[in-house]
């Protein structure tokens, strides 16, 4: 829990976005250094106000691939005392440092930033008869509700989230994101509008291995969350970006539905479009959006979801956001403006943009353990 | 005038379009945005991705994109020209109300919707491949034009007209398995029609070099608003 100590705003005030989103992922599992991601959200600079900014990556860790990668903001040395104690009682600690940052004197005011390679420990984990995925999960929402100034913004193994206050380009100068290498990267730059900016507040949100950056506002968000609350999820932030991380956690590792299904769930097709489909589809769609209904995600959306050894692109029905998406060679490359696309890659072998509730799914030719 | 726009804001570089030069060449343009937005008597040949609002406003220029175009391009124009050799993003022509825009592929969703024709102008946009949902939304004036060269059927999305009060859209070719709200009306266009579209359909060939004839090889179809079954009670009762 971080956000009363950063500015005692976020989650309190509504102002009412224009993000910035792109993704690049290799389907054969190829190295990409952060600089490319970086690069491609400079050019759309103009959609982003300095409020956010932020990356992830996968396959960036492979010498801890097998443990979870905690990344953690402090307020202060007190809070950091803390909450180490409750992650030594709960996890083995492999490995833990600062994360490596440069100064820029475009970001200020950063928290303290930490990075814990952890294993769940082995009897806590017996005790509490939990999956292991469960288990980190609840320790998350743990520190992130109950532990006054720290903030866990990344929990998933082999992959990172990095994100703060300033505009993309910064916030990758920060971290130095040119020094890792990854299958696949994310971006966004934030406009924030119904809520200040701060550290926790920009995207990515993160939760295990998913990583969610998201160009919109949700209008469905209270029915979203009074939905997913009853899971367990905490939605702390008010920031509509946050549910649907917990939403596509929810339907994918507990529910083990699709990707696919979970697209036509949160992005479910108007009954008028359902009822024009054959039938053995047209009960398939009826039956997700009855079974699911509060978690149809109604407003405009452009999302980037990051998993193990994949990522999906998705708008909303209405396509009420914009996102092109372009392959070249092994290369998926997704973002809101085709120029940044182009300053990844200037030569494409094909380029579109998806209809509205079309996902666009990518995954490793290897499969998820490929880069695990 | 030939302008580099590789690495520049949107800023400097439509500062230095607006110092007078009448024949401009920008190479590289990657992103920027508002490029040549409310500019009338000049004209402009674009290599590379122009931004968002290419043309917004725009009072006579003539643009030529050599590429892809993004979201809102001749966002309100009133006058000129805008020539698209590639795709274009969503929400192209929204509420022009004067003007051509020529688009050699597809356009993205929301082409057209909010076109008005005004005290002697008339707004016509022409798209050589096809279109994504919400084209023509609440028109009312004007001509959308899709000849969905090369395309699957239908050459539109879903919700094609939703609202239109006036204007026409015409559709080239086959238009089986099209939904249209019950406010719309679609026949074959007679000969009084295509006469209409006849110099705009002449101008495209000629553009892209498509042949006329490929054009003409095909019935068109013209959606018009049903003024026997207007939007009377749609939403409160009165």
């Amino acid at each position: 829990m971080l956000k009363e100590n950063l500015n005692g705003k976020e989650g309190q005030i509504r102002i009412p976005s224009g993000c910035a989103i792109a993704g690049l992922f290799s389907r054969s599992g190829k190295s990409v250094s952060g600089e490319t991601i970086v690069n491609a959200m400079t050019v759309m600079h103009d959609r982003s106000n300095g409020l956010g900014g932020g990356f992830a990556g996968y396959g960036i860790y492979p010498q801890y691939k097998d443990l979870y990668a905690l990344h953690v903001f402090y307020n202060n040395v007190s809070a950091k005392e803390e909450c180490e104690k409750y992650i030594d009682k709960a996890f083995e600690v492999i490995n833990l440092s600062r994360i490596p940052i440069r100064k820029t004197p475009r970001i200020t005011d950063e928290p303290l930033i930490w990075r814990y390679f952890v294993a769940p420990h082995h009897n806590k984990l017996m005790d509490s008869q939990l999956d292991e995925d469960e288990y980190v999960v609840r320790a998350v929402i743990r520190i992130n509700t109950s532990f006054d100034g720290s903030y866990v913004f990344s929990s998933g193994k082999n992959m990172g989230s990095f994100k703060a206050v300033g505009f993309p380009e910064d916030v990758g100068t920060f971290y130095r994101l040119d020094e890792y290498e990854g299958y696949c990267w994310t971006g966004h730059g934030r406009y924030p509008t119904n809520t200040p900016g701060w550290w926790g507040g920009a995207h990515p949100f993160s939760m295990l291995d998913y990583s969610i950056v998201h160009n919109g506002e949700i209008s469905s968000y209270d029915a979203n969350r009074r939905f997913i609350e009853m899971y367990g999820y905490k939605c702390t932030l008010l920031t509509d970006t946050e549910v649907i991380t917990y939403i596509v956690d929810f339907l994918t590792r507990k529910q083990a539905l699709t990707l696919t299904e979970v697209a036509d769930i949160i992005a479910a097709p108007f009954w008028s479009t359902i009822e024009s489909k054959p039938p053995k589809e047209r009960e398939r769609l009826t039956y997700l959006r009855n079974a699911f209904s509060s978690l149809l995600i109604t407003g405009p959306f452009s999302i980037l979801l990051g998993f193990s050894g994949g990522m999906m692109a998705l708008n909303d029905r209405l396509k009420l956001r914009s996102m092109v998406v372009a392959e070249k060679g092994d290369m998926v490359y997704a973002a809101s403006e085709e120029a940044a696309i182009r300053m990844m890659e200037p030569e494409l072998d094909r380029i579109w943009s998806p209809m509205g509730g079309e996902p666009v799914i990518v995954t490793l030719e290897g499969g998820a353990e490929q880069c695990r | 005038m030939i302008i580099d726009a590789a690495g520049r804001d949107h800023r400097s570089l439509n500062e230095e379009i607006r110092k007078g030069d009448s024949d401009i060449t920008i190479n590289g343009c990657l992103g920027q945005r508002f490029i040549a937005s409310g500019m009338d008597n000049v004209r402009i040949l674009i290599n590379g991705t122009p931004g968002n609002a290419l043309g917004a406003y725009l009072d006579g220029a003539d643009i030529l994109v050599r590429g892809n175009a993004q979201d809102a391009a001749g966002d309100t124009m009133n006058e000129g020209r805008i020539v698209i050799y590639g795709n274009v993003g969503d929400a192209a022509g929204y509420a022009m109300r004067g003007g051509e825009i020529y688009i050699r592929g597809d356009a993205g969703y929301r082409a057209g919707i909010h076109m008005k024709a005004y005290s002697g102008k008339l707004p016509v946009m022409v798209v050589g491949g096809s279109c994504g949902s919400f084209l023509g939304e609440y028109q009312a004036g004007g001509m959308i034009i899709v000849l969905g060269l090369d395309k699957e059927r239908p050459v539109v999305g879903n919700f094609c007209g939703t609202g239109m009060h006036g204007g026409r859209i015409y559709l080239r070719g086959d238009i089986e398995g099209l939904k249209l709200p019950k406010q719309v009306s679609c026949k074959k266009a007679g000969s009084d029609e295509m006469e209409v579209i006849e110099k705009y359909l002449v101008e495209f060939s000629q553009l892209f070099d498509v042949p006329y004839e490929k054009i003409a090889d095909k019935e068109f179809h013209v959606l018009t608003p049903d003024t026997h079954n207007p939007y009377k009670q749609l939403y409160v009762q009165n």
